[in-house]
This record gives C-alpha cells, sequence and structure tokens, in this order.
C-alpha cells in the first residue's frame, strides 16, 4: 500500500482496541522468566565463544600466541583474523568485527575461544598471548576538532539569509560552548547470539533492532548468500541504538560455529561492551543566538564538532536548531573529526538529545538575559514553519508562495503543539511558583531549583511490511520481522490487527523478529511504532478484502467487529471465511514524500525540580514532568514506558554518565556498570507524562508518530536549568557533577 | 577463572593451617568480592577455603562492654542488630549505605575489611597496575583519577580503599582479632591493620598468609551523634567519592574518619582537636600531605564541605 495522501477516515479511528492502556501480550512471559531471550536458546550440542578484545587502541598485532589456549581443558576451536577466512564489512559497520592484524580501536574482537563450557572458554581465553605494535593514535576531540571536515553525507551545514550581519545587529547577544561527552549505551541484555549452522545454511538467534539490516550485513560480512540466513530476536532486553546493527557477537558466534561444527553462544562479556561496540559521540557544541530587546530572536548559529572512526558519522547535534524557533538570519555547520576512539553511532535520539542538552540550556540562558520567563521566551518564538527550510516546492498558482524566498513557499509542520506543552505544563507542574532569581529557595540543607525546556524530535517513517493469517478458528495471527525491544510492538501491533480485524486482543497471535517475516521498518530512530502498526494495517486491508470475497460481501460497506463481518443486515462470523482453510494476506506500507510536503516533528515540554546539597554539590532530582505532543498514542500504557524509561536516561546524562577517555591509551577507562554509573531508583522519584490529544493524519493510516526519544530530548538541559535555578552555578559541560558545581557554590 | 580445589574448614585454626598448606589459597567468605576479581582473573588462587560454617557468625558483648563482631556475620546482619543500632549507629549506617541489599546479604565483616580497591586499571587486565602485577607500573597515575586517593598515596599506587564499613570502624577504635596458621591469636587495631601503598601497593593489610580474621570488637560504647555521610554522584549503589564517618559529642568535640580519599580508611587524630575551629581547619591537618590529581583535587573541598555537614547536623 503506497502512502502518499494524508489517511481518511479508517478502521483503527474506532478506537476500540488502538489507543486503549492494554498490558503488555508478552508481559506473562517476561514476567514468569519464560520469554526466551537470545543466550537463553539452548541447541543440542552447543559450544560457548570467548570474545578476546583488543588491548590497545591503535596498531598491529605483532604476534598471537594460541597454542597453550588451544590445549586448555574443553577448547575446541579459536577464531581470529588469520584462520576465519576473508571477511567482508557491512555497510553499516565502520571498524572491522574481527580485528587483526590491524587494531581500530581497543577492545575491537581479535579472537574468539570456543569450548564445552562457558567457563572453559573464558579460562583459556586468558591463555591467549598478543604482542602489539602500537601506533600514535587520535584520542581528544578536543585536540582534533580543528582539523574537523565537513561530513560529506547528509547536510551537514544549513543557512538561511545572513547570519553573520543579523548576530551582529542583534540588540542582545548571546555566544557560548557547551559539551556533551560519550555516553554508552548500558542496555540490561549484552549484545548476545547463539549460532548455527546446516550445510551452508546459518541460523542466528540474537539480540538486535534491525533484523534486515542485521542479516544483510552478516551476508556481506561473512561473504556468504543473504537467502542462506536466518536471524531471530524476538526478544530484546533493550538497545538504544547499541544493537541497531551487527554486532561482533553475531559474527563471530557464525564463525565459531563454522570452526567448532557446533552451534555456538556468544554474549559479550560486560567489560568488553563500551569499547567493542558503538556509542553516542561526544559534541562540542557553539551557540549563538541574537535577538530583540522584547524577545524576538532573530539570528541563531549552532555549531558542533564530534569525532569518529576514518569512515565515521558526526553526531547531527545542530538537527533541532534547524527546527525549532524562528529567527530569519540563521546558521548551522557540522564538523567532523577523525578519532581512533571506538565507533561511534547512534543512541537513542541521536543528534537531538546531544543537541537540545546544549540548546535548551542556552535558551535558558538567553531568557535570563532578557530578563523573560524562560516558556515566555520559548513561546515568543514559537513557528509554524520550518523555520530553516522553505523548501516545499513553489506552487505557481498558489499566491502566498511567491512571498518565500527563492521562489519556494513555507513548509509547515504538520502538528505543531509546543506551545500548549508549556503551557500544559507550566499548569501541572506549578512553574508560577519557581523563583525566577537563582538559589533563592531552601530546604533545610537542600538548595531547591525548577528547570524547563523543550523537547523535539523529528518524526521518520520507514517502510514495513506484514503478513496476517486468520485460522480457522478465527484467531489472527501477524508474522514480521519488526522487534519489540522493550518498547510494546508486541501489543500495539495486536491492537492494530484486532482493531482492524474486528476481533478481541485474545485473538491475535503476534510473531516477531524473524527474517522469514515481511520486512518491517524494524525499532530505532522512534520510527518502529507508527511505521510497523501501518505495515499490519496494510495486511489487515488485504486480508478484509480477502475474507469478503471469500464470504461474498461487498466490500464498501463492509464492517469487521465482535468476531463478525457484517454489511447491510447480513452478519456471518469472521472465522467462516477460513473454513476451508487459512487466509494470508501481505502488504508492505510504503511511504511517499508526503512528509517533504508537510514537515512532521514530536514535540514537547519536559519540567525537573531539583534538589542541590548546599554542602556536597549532589544533585538529586525530585520530580520530573513531560508533556507530549506526537500524533495518535497507540497505547498509553507502553508509551508512557517509553518516555518514562527516556525521562530515566536523560537525568543519567544530565547528572552522571559519562565515558571517561584515558586519552593516553585511547579506550573508555571506566567499561562496566560499576565505573559508568546510570540512574537507579533512588535517583528518579517521581515522574509524571502527559500526552496531548493529537491525530496526525500526515504520518501514517495510524495517525501516531513516535515517543521513545522524543521522552529524552531535552531532558538534560531542563536538569541543567533547574540546577542553574536552584544555586546560580551555570554549568556548560555535562554531566553535572558536583566537582563541576563546587567551585561556583556559597560557602557553607 | 583458573580451576581451584574447594575445602570446607571445620575449625577456625583448621582453616589458617589448611590455607598454610597452600602458598596459593585464599579464604572465601561471601564470595562477593573474590569471586568476581577470580573471574578476571585478578585473583587467581588454586585453592579456597570456606569459612563459612565456622560459628563465627554472632554478635558477644565483652568484658569491657564492648561488642565481639563475628568475622563472618552478614553485613546486613550487623547493620540490624539491636545493639550496633542503639550503640554503634555509625557502623550500621556506614554499612547501609553500602553496595546493596542483596549484596550485603552475603557479605561478611571480614570480606569487607578486606575487599579490594575499585581503581578502573586494576580491574583492566591489559593495564599494567602494580597492585595487581607488581613492579608492572601503575597506569592510573596520569589517567583516567577522579576516584582515586588524594592523601597517603605513592608514586606506585594511588588507589582507594572502597569499604564503608572500614571508614566506620576506623573511626570506633576497632580491633581485628585473628588466628595464624601456628594457632596463635592476635589482636590488630584497625589502626595498623591497613597498609599505605608505598612500594608495595600489592600488600593491603597487616594479615599474613594464611592468618583468619575471626571476629571485629569495638570497645564500650562513646555516645555521642553518630553520622555517616557519604557522597556519590547517584543517590545509591555506588561508591564514595568521599564518605565521613563521625562521632560528634554534646559539646562539638568529636573523631571521625574519612573514606574515599586514601588507601585506607583515613584517620588524623590530632586534626580531630580542631573541629571547634570548623571544617576547613580541621582538613589542613587532615589533607597536610595530599598530592591530589587534576581531576580528583575537588575530593579535598567536597571533605571539607562533607564534615561542615556532619557538624551542622550533629549540632541539630
Ligand atoms: C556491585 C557491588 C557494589 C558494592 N558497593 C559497595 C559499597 O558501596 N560500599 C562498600 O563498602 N562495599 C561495596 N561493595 C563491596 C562489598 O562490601 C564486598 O564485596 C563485601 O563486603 C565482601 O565480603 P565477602 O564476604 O563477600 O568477601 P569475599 O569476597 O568472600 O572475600 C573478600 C576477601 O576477604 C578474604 N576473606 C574472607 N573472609 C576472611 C577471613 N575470615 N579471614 C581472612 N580473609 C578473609 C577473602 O579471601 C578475599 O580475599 C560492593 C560490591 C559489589 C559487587
Ligand atoms: S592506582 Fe594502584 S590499583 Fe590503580 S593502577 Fe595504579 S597501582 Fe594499580
Amino acid at each position: 500500500m503506497k502512502f502518499d495522501t494524508p489517511a481518511a477516515t479508517n478502521p483503527i479511528d474506532q478506537l476500540k482496541v488502538v489507543g486503549q492502556p492494554h498490558d503488555r501480550i508478552e508481559g506473562p512471559l517476561k514476567t514468569t522468566g519464560t520469554a526466551l531471550y537470545a543466550y537463553e536458546h539452548n541447541l543440542p550440542n552447543q559450544a560457548y565463544g570467548y570474545v578476546v578484545g583488543a588491548g590497545i587502541a591503535k596498531g598491529r598485532i605483532r604476534s598471537m600466541e594460541t597454542a597453550e589456549a588451544k590445549r586448555a581443558p574443553g577448547v575446541i576451536a579459536i577464531v581470529t583474523a588469520e584462520n576465519a577466512g576473508k571477511l567482508g564489512i557491512g555497510e553499516k559497520n565502520t571498524a572491522k568485527l574481527l580485528g587483526g592484524p590491524e587494531i581500530q580501536h581497543y577492545h575491537q574482537a581479535i579472537a574468539l575461544v570456543v569450548a564445552e563450557s562457558f567457563e572453559q572458554a573464558r579460562a583459556a581465553a586468558n591463555l591467549v598471548r598478543v604482542e602489539y605494535q602500537s601506533e600514535k593514535g587520535r584520542f581528544s576531540l578536543n585536540e582534533e576538532k580543528g582539523q574537523g571536515k565537513k561530513p560529506e553525507d547528509g547536510e551537514p551545514d544549513s543557512a538561511v539569509g545572513d547570519f553573520q550581519a543579523g548576530f551582529e545587529r542583534a540588540a542582545v547577544k548571546f555566544d557560548a560552548i557547551y559539551h556533551t561527552p560519550d555516553h554508552s549505551h548500558a542496555m540490561m541484555e549484552p549484545h548476545a547470539s547463539v549460532a548455527a549452522w546446516d550445510g551452508d545454511k546459518l541460523m542466528v538467534w540474537t539480540s538486535n533492532q534491525m533484523i534486515n539490516w542485521g542479516a544483510d550485513d552478516l551476508a556481506k560480512t561473512l561473504n556468504i548468500n543473504r537467502d542462506s540466513i536466518r536471524l531471530m530476536s524476538p526478544f530484546v532486553g533493550g538497545g538504544f541504538g547499541g544493537k541497531l546493527f551487527l554486532r561482533s557477537d553475531i559474527v563471530l558466534a557464525a564463525l565459531g560455529a563454522k570452526a567448532a561444527h557446533r552451534p555456538v553462544k556468544v554474549a559479550l562479556q560486560r567489560p568488553l561492551i563500551a569499547n567493542n561496540t558503538t556509542h553516542r559521540p561526544a559534541t562540542v557544541q557553539r551557540i549563538r543566538i541574537g535577538a530583540s530587546q522584547d524577545g524576538k530572536i532573530s539570528a541563531i548559529g549552532h555549531e558542533s564538532w564530534s569525532g569518529d572512526l576514518e569512515g565515521g558519522q558526526p553526531e547531527n547535534a545542530v538537527q533541532q536548531t534547524r527546527f525549532l524557533y524562528a529567527g530569519a538570519d540563521r546558521m548551522t555547520q557540522t564538523r567532523l573529526a577523525v578519532l581512533d576512539l571506538p565507533e561511534g553511532n547512534a543512541m537513542r535520539a541521536p543528534g537531538e538529545a546531544p543537541g537540545l542538552m546544549a540548546l535548551e540550556i542556552a535558551m535558558d540562558e538567553m531568557a535570563e538575559r532578557l530578563e523573560i520567563d524562560p516558556i515566555e521566551f520559548r513561546i515568543l518564538n514559537d513557528t509554524q514553519v520550518v523555520p530553516d527550510k522553505p523548501s516545499a516546492p513553489a506552487d505557481e498558482t498558489d499566491p502566498q508562495a511567491k512571498a518565500g524566498e527563492g521562489g519556494n513557499k513555507d513548509l509547515p509542520f504538520s502538528q505543531r503543539q509546543l506551545t500548549e506543552c508549556f503551557r500544559q505544563g507550566a499548569e501541572r507542574f506549578g512553574w508560577n511558583k519557581r523563583n525566577p532569581q537563582p538559589a533563592q529557595v531552601r530546604d533545610g540543607r537542600w538548595l531547591v531549583g525548577i528547570g524547563v525546556a523543550a523537547a523535539f524530535r523529528n518524526n521518520q517513517t520507514m517502510d514495513s511490511g506484514a503478513r496476517v493469517r486468520l485460522a480457522t478458528d478465527g484467531v489472527v495471527t501477524v508474522e514480521t520481522d519488526m522487534t519489540d525491544i522493550g518498547t510494546g510492538s508486541y501489543t500495539i501491533i495486536a491492537q492494530t490487527a484486532a482493531e482492524m480485524m474486528g476481533v478481541p486482543l485474545e485473538m491475535v497471535e503476534v510473531r516477531l523478529g524473524d527474517s522469514t517475516y515481511p520486512v518491517s521498518s524494524g525499532s530505532g530512530g522512534q520510527w518502529g511504532g507508527n511505521s510497523s502498526t501501518a505495515g499490519v494495517y496494510a495486511a489487515c486491508v488485504k486480508l478484509r478484502e480477502a475474507v469478503a470475497q471469500k464470504l461474498g460481501f461487498n466490500a464498501d460497506d463492509i464492517e469487521f467487529a465482535d468476531s463478525k463481518v457484517r454489511a447491510g443486515n447480513r452478519s456471518l462470523p469472521l472465522k467462516d471465511a477460513a473454513k476451508d482453510g487459512e487466509i494470508v494476506a501481505e502488504d508492505t506500507l510504503e511511504f511517499g514524500d508526503l512528509d517533504k510536503k508537510i514537515h512532521q516533528s514530536t514535540f514537547g515540554a519536559h519540567f525537573v525540580e531539583v534538589g542541590v546539597d548546599s554542602f556536597t554539590g549532589e544533585t538529586r532530582i525530585r520530580r520530573m514532568m513531560a508533556v507530549c505532543a506526537a500524533g495518535r498514542i497507540l497505547n498509553p500504557k507502553t508509551a508512557r514506558s517509553q518516555v518514562i524509561g527516556a525521562l530515566t536516561m536523560g537525568a543519567g546524562a544530565a547528572l552522571m554518565e559519562e565515558l571517561a577517555i584515558d586519552e593516553r591509551h585511547g579506550f573508555f577507562a571506566n567499561h562496566d556498570l560499576a565505573g559508568y554509573e546510570v540512574p537507579v531508583h533512588a535517583d528518579i522519584p517521581h515522574q509524571e507524562v502527559v500526552f496531548l490529544d493529537e491525530t496526525d493524519p500526515t504520518s501514517s493510516p495510524m495517525k501516531a508518530k513516535g515517543v521513545g526519544e522524543l521522552g529524552i530530548c531535552g531532558v538534560g538541559a531542563a536538569v541543567a536549568n533547574a540546577i542553574y535555578n536552584a544555586t546560580g552555578v551555570r554549568v556548560r559541560e555535562y554531566p553535572i557533577t558536583l566537582d563541576k558545581l563546587l567551585p561556583e557554590m556559597p560557602d557553607v | 577463572m583458573k580451576s581451584f580445589s574447594f575445602e570446607r574448614a571445620q575449625s577456625p585454626a583448621d582453616a589458617a593451617a589448611a590455607a598454610a598448606r597452600q602458598p596459593d589459597a585464599k579464604f572465601i567468605a561471601g564470595g562477593t568480592n573474590l569471586l568476581d576479581l577470580m573471574k578476571l582473573e585478578i585473583e587467581v588462587p588454586t585453592h579456597l577455603i570456606d569459612v563459612n560454617g565456622l560459628a563465627l557468625d554472632r554478635i558477644e558483648d565483652t568484658e569491657q562492654g564492648g561488642i565481639r563482631i563475628g568475622a563472618l556475620m552478614r553485613n546486613t546482619d550487623l547493620a540490624a542488630h539491636e545493639r550496633v543500632r542503639s550503640d554503634y549507629g555509625l557502623l550500621s549506617r556506614a554499612l547501609l549505605a553500602g553496595a546493596s541489599g542483596q549484596l550485603r546479604n552475603k557479605a561478611t565483616t571480614a570480606g569487607n575489611l578486606l575487599q579490594r580497591t575499585r581503581c578502573p586499571y586494576f580491574y583492566d587486565t591489559n593495564m599494567a597496575c602494580n597492585k595487581r602485577q607488581p613492579g608492572s607500573g601503575c597506569s592510573a597515575i596520569g589517567g583516567f583519577t577522579r576516584q582515586l586517593a588524594v592523601v597517603g598515596v605513592s608514586d606506585a599506587c594511588i588507589a582507594t580503599n572502597p569499604s564503608d564499613m572500614n571508614v566506620a570502624l576506623r573511626a570506633l577504635d576497632a580491633t581485628v582479632e585473628t588466628v595464624k596458621p601456628d594457632g596463635q591469636t592476635r589482636a590488630i587495631p584497625i589502626a595498623d591493620f591497613h597498609k599505605l601503598p608505598g612500594d608495595t601497593p600489592h600488600i593491603e593489610t597487616a594479615l599474613e598468609q594464611g592468618e583468619l580474621i575471626t571476629a571485629v570488637t569495638l570497645p564500650k560504647p562513646l555516645g555521642g551523634k553518630h553520622i555517616y555521610r557519604k557522597v556519590r554522584d547517584r543517590a545509591s549503589y555506588a561508591f564514595a567519592l568521599v564518605s565521613v564517618g563521625a562521632v560528634i559529642q554534646p559539646d562539638g568535640t568529636g573523631r571521625f574518619a574519612v573514606g574515599g580519599v586514601a588507601h585506607k580508611p583515613w584517620r588524623v587524630e590530632e586534626a580531630e582537636s580542631e573541629l571547634s575551629r570548623g571544617a576547613p581547619a580541621v582538613s589542613q591537618r587532615l589533607f597536610a600531605d595530599a598530592k591530589p590529581t587534576n581531576e580528583n583535587r575537588f575530593k579535598l573541598a567536597l571533605t571539607t564541605r562533607a564534615l561542615a555537614s556532619v557538624v551542622e547536623e550533629a549540632r541539630t
């Protein structure tokens, strides 16, 4: 099904099942431990692999001694680049997943030891002796950013009007530099895979967000036929972008299984994950804002520097600045330096998450300079058209078009309730209780402050396919390679099929994460919920047609409800259609270029109250609230879970998360969960999530958009602004740990 | 993890004797520290002696009016014990500020006393570390040192002792009771129990090979206010950046030890006499010979402020 005009009324709009706060349908499996995650698949005669990571960041392996390891008890095989055969590299990978002799980053996998037991594999892995020839690497973004280049792909830069002149002219100017550190996804379930060969057919149970990308890149890496691979990832214990791509666990499990002639399971050891896999790259960001005395932004500029391995990608931290606030003279610029640190890549809301961490502090600082309430300042500069890019083709017959510059007409947002998010949040959170003067509110030894920030994330869509089956007993089964990474995909897909086919939720079975199923959007970029259900919608439309035909209905006025098919005064049980055998329908929702004519984004406002210990500078969050406008909410319960998780992750980014770089050795030194702190329950006392009523017919037949990433966007800045309000200390370098506050805190 | 043999000791003396028979033997108590380190092959004992069944898991009153805490008493039980809560609140609070409920259910008094450093380079076997491999060098110096020691450091090692319990024991003047392989017992004052790194950071305590901790005694209660202030980046389940364990009397005098700043719980008795002059004066004495790094210099000011917070709390 092609989607290139806004959705009309359709069966989803009944909202009998969709939009309801249903519990997760796979919840009981998870709470009883019977949902099988990748590493829990046990195959007969399986062996265990243990990964050896490189001990240097850059250079070469001079020699690798494996004889002693091979002789160790239980060892079956040792895979290295030397004996693995020629390997390719996945389209979405920058560094090789099995390194050697060249080493591209610390803890790059250089060997897999396969043994009868996990313990034996681990013990033998410690007997592999490697000698390296180290080379000097580039490990400091601060030092290398001067050499940063304009990335070749995408739109690294943008310019509207004349920023320089506009900024010079502005009555009130603001110019500051912000730093965000490298972040680790730190998901609960490590990357893990179990691989088994049957002749030249390869089966892998893994933990991956994007089955199709994974299978494609696995074929490329192993130089085998894509069709001989079956990748399965029915349950994923968190990904956050860290499992978007093929990673070393999959490749090594496959190579290990080949070498051992047995199924092999591999889980990346926790201390390996930070350096072996991808991470969110650090950024340095410069933001300049010029405004009139009454708070109208006239010029806004955002530059960002990040680093990655040669051939890698930038962190697109300027993204939101092209869309969020009005202003005639604008520029954004992205520069990418080469760093020999581990591979940087997407982590929850890549671009906007670190970008808003900077931009939304800058907005707070500018509001203060202008002596305008930070919410009013944002509302004052709200816009209903994309401020950066009037790129919709000019329509000659439209008189308005001529008004736009360059012959283009303004590109409108499909929905934009940013102001409403702020107004509702302010009301519910008690914004009016905030003292605009910093460091005034005390509660015992605590300095108390309130902060706010905008949330913004573009809405992306991805083509998504599904197959639906109607069985003789009336059960509707959905099959799609979509994944559920803890997000609730199972549930919203079941809700979609139930709504479309007019059956109760219990009559729907959902099968996910298998490369033999139709290719879906996968889970990433907050596109999964809307896109994958839209694919199920498309398949259900086909199934409805097939059912109608089978039952001899005229498809026009047909109604599917209460497990029956009705038209006029004729009504038949749905399952009758499958009397002579199962009916199967399959389709893919293909998104056209509607989003080029009407821009789709998701919006929100974050409110945070913190207490900062006046003695020690420890910040403890007291309450958080997110107000989101993100299209139709398909399931308020699972959507809320997404947002509170995102708020938690945002709090981590604000207060503690940082991969600490050892710039001499070129690696992240705090590479386990003791060293890389993420929030615990005690850090997150109270969270509230509000969804504004919204449907967006331009996004898909579901009229939904994403919320899973919107939730993290802006949180860090809201916390930072609350800390400023509490203490009067402005920190522009995340995470805002006490050592950065103390020097400027009042004496005690 | 290297393979190892395993036995259950029958008595404390028996355990010590068994340990002396095998130079690479280790006692295992709760295992919450030892097993993690064995998995990473930072500890590589060839023989483990399980000391959990030695009936060393209770508290008794001493003739001097204090208490004797069994070496195998679980941290949870110790923290919850009525006498500890009423007379040695500092110990109870320090324990509860550490690790998590699950860990404290396993962790023991002796194991906690002997828990090893959390220096990130100690944990990464690709990196040189004098503590892990004597003579190999110290990767931490010049590297990522935010968590590491600011005082009592050496050119060989700047690691900290991460224990919360030890800070309380130091302030409370505990004594560590042991039995040696030859059956002899001795009592080591806590001040002498943990060592500074010097040139031998791998030697962390006064214990000899095979020497078993049987108990920790505390002298008679001090009265006063017992406060444990642990400062950290997140609210729970993190090691201290710095911590202050203090007993403050109504007249404002008191005693305290500091965690997270040195290779041992840091107590400078002379500094305590400065309490009336305020936290900065105390800190000057405490950190007279401090050698912080650029990354952890903040611990000096932070300790001063944490001390001030403790003094303030004692007043109210
Ligand atoms: C995730 C995590 C978080 C933690 N957080 C904290 C924290 O915030 N604060 C804190 O203070 N601690 C913390 N800890 C450390 C914890 O307190 C220690 O692991 C625990 O106290 C060790 O006790 P155990 O009985 O398990 O010792 P084991 O692991 O059994 O033994 C430790 C050492 O003591 C030796 N030993 C044991 N018994 C005896 C004996 N009777 N005589 C002689 N030697 C003996 C062993 O040979 C070994 O060398 C944390 C640990 C973990 C894993
Ligand atoms: S500080 Fe001590 S423990 Fe850390 S690397 Fe240096 S020697 Fe090892």
